[in-house]
């Protein structure tokens, strides 16, 4: 039994953003695998929830009139793995989230929840990062859209105007960002199921035509600081650099400029400093690899 | 023999795969009251005063009951058989609630409520003040003067000490030439993490009370919660219904007595108090985290001339089980490799954790994990194979153990350890993973154990059973010793069918659910005794049954009771076979009779004067990524000399869990605390890092059969075994593949990371710039 004060259901946007505006103080509640497991820890206890589960136009996967792939907020990471679109244009993307969890909370959890949470641990956060993904909130005032690097404002919070009565309606990917791009995802955790990231890295690249060339590379973390993180010294590395092992080699110690993990009782910070670059160089050569390019 | 022997469908699994099995839970009455615990949030410290008005205040909530409420009654909480001797009486150092908070989670109010969310509720608004003490976590520093104290009996915090001398170790070790191999073994505080948390709930009913439990130990459950509550034990029923595993954690009292009480103080209403996972990670019980010292003295031929051990047993809070644990973990030692000269001291040592009880293997996975890295740093330094090096030492074919009275009576080792190398291609592996130089490279490595059936003689063994023959010719059957998951009851259906001379097993119905009103006293299920001791009491209770059928037979077929025999549930005739009447047709007659009805039934006790060593080993291969710092598990093998099998299925069965909980042992399991608070940082499931199946791979059950002589049936241990040697082995393969020794467990990425990092195998350019 969860300790709620009240539950409102929401059956479309319109309505959403009305109960947002009417309970400014109420919880948004999708799946339900953060928000119910916080509540029952007592962080959450007695609050309203206003639960968006029930909007059916906000799930699926689609592309859009400026061609963009736009994933809905309420789709499941089980549908993200399996859906066609995301398989052909960003498939690392339905592979990270097939690592959330359990099939049980793939099935329930949701992509907008797993990034309105604001952690870095995310297993979306990472790959949307690399993927410079765009956030589409609603609210009173319309449509805002902004890029996933400004939404995540710092360890838990994220850009959701509440006053405004915004919702996280939608998650976009340009297709600047996606064309003739192939990346790869390494989770690290401590076994093989149920966890929580101790480090994510996701990857990408695009090479020339001739494949001769990494045209462009992008790389971000989760959990190597407070916020998903990319990695621009190590981008600036390999854009416009021949695929070779010396290149992955340089690639992976370049991360350590720019990551900025915590040292905690769950992992040290020379810990995860040194997977970290173990993880940029495997994460970079089966990008290559995917991309159709060779190691010299 | 017919109807052992066979892997026969379990008795229970229709309802289980159904859902229709009933637990505590499901026999909850609808109003029960709802009892919550409040917890202490220091390790160590004296209660000053409880604040109860907020709580009082809240909706819903019936009543407030602080550690100032409850009788001043020590009492015991392990779940050993009553000892007539008060000096091997377990400590009793419990109370229903403590002033004394003595580890963070120390029970110290209760919340009575209507409702669960009042009960929450109520828990969250109780102030509690506090005089803080000083605390400690580690045994040996809670030995060193000047520790802090946590129970005025015992000064200096030993619960207690004992030792074991055999010939002359100082003399031994002043043998020129001897090679000397000391390393100091640390293994971690587990978890059980049974799929069901603990849960009971009491009612009063009559003027007696009742309580329904998740427990492994009906019968001792009442005795501890007349003993907590002062009552005559007769007032008390415990009811057992299924449960979902215990693995030890439940051969405790652990909230039953708290929960009985609760009831007593709201007018006998059916109070129930179920136990959160977190609460189960640290208020229920814990396995014991031991630490070990030993010293090997080798000759250059292999031989061991002398060896130290000591052992510092991490008891946590309360007594619990105490001693017995470690004691079990030392007396391994001289058995498992003999030698002449032995020196063994093993201390069991107060500290603010959580306390330490009963876990599948009670002190054996924490000493096979010692022994087992020594036995193979022994090994390294001969220059000798770690297989060899055990052929050549581990306890002969003909060992005797004059105070178990077990004796080895087959090369029970060398087989195990054969039929191990043989399905896992030791020697072929082996040489072709010495040729890994990469970042990935492949071990092999080994493990043995052995383990004691039962407890006698350190504890009293009995067995009681009751048979009844039903009308339809089919038998009911009662024991104490309990259905708990491992499939007791399925075994217990075989063996009675056997006999007592059925068709099937499916005609012997096991009243599974033990009620302390009306089964026969037994004493529970743990030790891997059930199938071996319930075996005598079948034995003997149905040749009491076969006596009264063949006697009733006598009398409606005038044929003499020598000349009969039960067979596929019909009295034959032994001469030429003839089936003279059915066991439905006795049962119907002799119930019927206008001139002598009698209701066929058996019950006796078996006090069991016998043990039995259960033998095995584990082989496990490993591929380790070093630059990642992970471990892969290949492949694993155990392989068991458990006696005769009654179920081969089952026994597989039985094997893969005690696998996975030696694979969760060896790599990634551990509970930890805040060194600068005493506080458990990681008591649920997301954190405490139980392997899942994706971190198996198959697991590969195998047996030497050998039929155990003292047992009717022929079988010997196999409940804890499985968890015992995996540890181990997997230790020893990552020592294999890597040539690092890794002195505890569990090997997870952080140890490697550190391991790795200390033999230059990782060598991160950037950390010397900033550390």
């Amino acid at each position: 039994m969860y300790d709620m004060k009240a539950l409102y259901e929401a059956g479309s946007v319109e309505e959403a953003i009305a109960l947002r505006l009417a309970h400014p103080e109420a919880q948004i509640i999708a799946g339900g695998s953060d928000v119910l497991v916080q509540m029952r820890e007592g962080k959450r206890a007695g609050k309203e929830l206003i639960s968006i589960y029930g909007i059916d136009a906000l799930r699926g996967v689609t592309i859009d009139e400026e061609e963009n792939i736009r994933i809905g907020s309420l789709t499941s990471f089980s549908h993200i793995t399996k859906d066609p679109i995301i398989q052909r244009y960003c498939n690392v993307l339905g592979q990270a989230v097939d690592q959330v969890g359990s099939p049980q909370i793939r099935n329930i959890g949701t992509i907008g929840g797993n990034t309105c949470n604001g952690v870095t641990s995310a297993d979306s956060a990472s790959t949307l990062h690399a993927w410079e993904a765009i956030v589409e909130l609603t609210g009173k005032n319309g449509v805002r859209r902004l890029p996933i690097h400004d939404f995540y404002i710092k360890a838990g919070t994220v850009d959701i105007r509440a006053e405004e009565g915004e919702i996280q309606t939608a998650i976009l990917i340009p297709k600047a960002s996606y064309e003739n791009c192939y990346g790869h995802y390494i989770k690290y955790g401590l076994r093989n199921a149920m966890e929580i990231a101790t480090l994510g890295c996701s990857v990408n690249v695009r090479l020339s035509p001739d494949k001769s060339t990494i045209e462009r590379c992008r790389i971000a973390y989760g959990v190597a600081g407070p916020v998903p993180m990319r990695v621009p010294t190590a981008e600036a590395v390999a854009n416009g650099a021949k695929p070779t092992e010396a290149l992955v080699e340089a690639f992976g110690n370049a991360v350590i400029e720019d990551i900025n993990p915590r040292d905690s009782w769950r992992a040290s910070k020379a810990f995860r400093q040194h997977i970290a670059v173990e993880m940029a160089k495997r994460a970079l050569r089966e990008s290559i690899i995917l991309a159709g390019g060779e190691l010299a | 023999m017919s109807n052992v022997g066979k892997s026969e469908i379990r008795v229970d699994a229709f309802d289980k795969a159904t859902g229709r099995t009933k637990y505590y839970e499901d026999r909850m009455p609808a109003d029960a009251l709802y009892v919550r615990i409040k917890h202490a949030d220091i390790a160590h410290g004296m209660v000053k005063a409880v604040d109860k008005a907020a709580a009082e205040a809240i909706p819903g909530v019936v009543k407030v009951l602080t550690c100032f409420d409850v009788p001043d009654i020590p009492f015991p909480t392990a779940g050993h058989p009553w000892s007539m001797d008060p000096g091997h009486q377990d400590v009793a150092d419990r109370h229903l609630l403590n002033r004394h908070v003595r580890y963070w989670g120390d029970d110290v109010a209760v919340v009575i409520a209507e409702n669960e969310v009042a009960a929450n509720q109520g828990v969250r608004a109780l102030k509690v003040e506090y005089d803080v003490l000083p605390f400690v976590l580690d045994a040996q520093k809670a030995m060193e003067e000047g520790a802090p104290q946590l129970h005025e009996r015992f000064p200096g915090n030993v619960l207690k000490h004992t030792d074991m001398k055999k010939g002359d170790y100082q003399k031994a070790i002043r043998e020129p030439g001897l090679i000397k191999v000391e390393g100091w073994y640390d293994t971690p505080t587990v978890q059980h993490c049974h799929i069901e948390n603990f849960g009971c709930f009491a009612y009063e009913n009559g003027g007696r009370l009742t309580v329904v439990s998740s427990t492994q130990i009906p019968h001792i459950i009442r005795r501890v919660v007349g003993q907590a509550l002062g009552r005559p034990w007769g007032d008390i029923q415990v009811i057992k219904p299924y449960i979902g595993g215990g693995f030890g954690n439940k051969q405790d009292a652990l909230y039953e007595p708290l929960c009985a009480w609760c009831c007593t103080q709201v007018g006998g209403r059916c109070v129930r108090l179920d136990c959160a996972r977190e609460e189960t990670f640290v208020s229920n019980r814990v396995r014991h985290a031991i630490r070990f010292h030993i010293v090997t003295w080798l000759r250059k031929n292999g031989d061991i001339a002398a060896r130290k051990v000591e052992c510092f047993s991490n008891q946590g809070a309360y007594a619990s089980h105490g001693h017995s644990i470690v004691a079990k973990a030392m007396g391994s030692f001289p058995q498992h490799y003999p030698c002449d000269n032995m020196e063994c001291d093993a201390w069991t040592v107060f500290t603010n954790r959580p306390a330490a009880g009963a876990m599948r293997g009670y002190g054996m996975p924490q000493a096979s994990f010692a022994d087992e890295a020594n036995i193979d740093d022994c090994a390294a330094a001969l220059g000798m194979d770690p297989y060899e090096f055990r052929q050549k030492n581990v306890m002969p074919q003909g060992f005797h153990d004059a105070f178990s009275g077990n004796t080895n009576y087959y090369d029970s080792f060398r087989q195990c350890m054969e039929k191990g190398a043989a399905y896992i291609d030791y020697e072929r592996k082996k040489a072709e993973f010495a040729k890994d130089t990469g970042p990935i490279r492949r071990g092999i490595g080994l493990a043995t154990f052995w383990y004691n059936t039962a407890v006698y003689p350190i504890s009293l063994e009995t067995s009681s059973n009751r048979m009844l023959l039903n009308l339809d010719g089919t038998v009911n059957y009662q024991c104490g010793e309990t259905e708990i998951g491992q499939g007791a009851d399925t075994a217990y259906a075989q063996m009675v069918a056997e006999a007592v001379g059925l068709k099937s097993y499916r005609d012997v119905h096991v009243i599974s659910c033990q009620d302390t009103d009306v089964t026969p006293t037994g004493l529970g299920a743990y030790a891997s005794r059930q199938t071996y001791v319930a075996g005598f009491a079948i034995r003997q209770t149905a040749d009491i049954l076969r006596k009264k059928i063949l006697d009733y037979a006598c009398e409606v077929t005038r044929q003499a009771v020598g000349n009969m025999d039960i067979v596929d549930g019909n009295i034959i005739r032994k001469g030429d076979g003839s089936v003279l009447m059915s066991l439905r047709e006795l049962a119907m007659t002799a119930q019927y009779n206008p001139v002598h009805s009698e209701h066929i039934t058996a019950e006796s006790t078996y006090t069991i004067r016998n043990n039995a060593y259960s033998f095995g080993c584990t082989f496990a291969e490993v591929e380790v990524d070093i630059p990642m710092c992970k471990v892969t598990l290949k492949n694993i093998v155990n392989v068991h000399d458990c006696g005769s099998l009654i179920n081969p299925a089952l026994a597989a069965a039985q094997v893969h869990g005690g696998m996975s909980m030696a694979i969760g042992y060896g790599l990634s399991e551990q509970l930890l605390f805040d060194e600068k608070t005493g506080k458990p940082l990681n008591n649920n499931l997301l954190d405490y890092k139980l392997s899942t199946v994706m971190d198996h791979p198959h697991l590969e059950a195998q047996f030497a059969e050998n039929p155990e002589p003292t047992s009717p049936f022929g079988t010997k241990a196999l409940g804890e075994p499985p968890a015992c040697s995996g540890a181990p082995a997997i230790r020893n393969a990552i020592f294999n593949a890597t040539g690092v020794a890794i002195d505890h467990n569990p090997i997870n990425p952080h140890v490697l990371f550190a391991e790795f990092t200390k033999a230059g195998l990782i060598n991160d350019p950037w950390r010397s710039k900033e550390d």
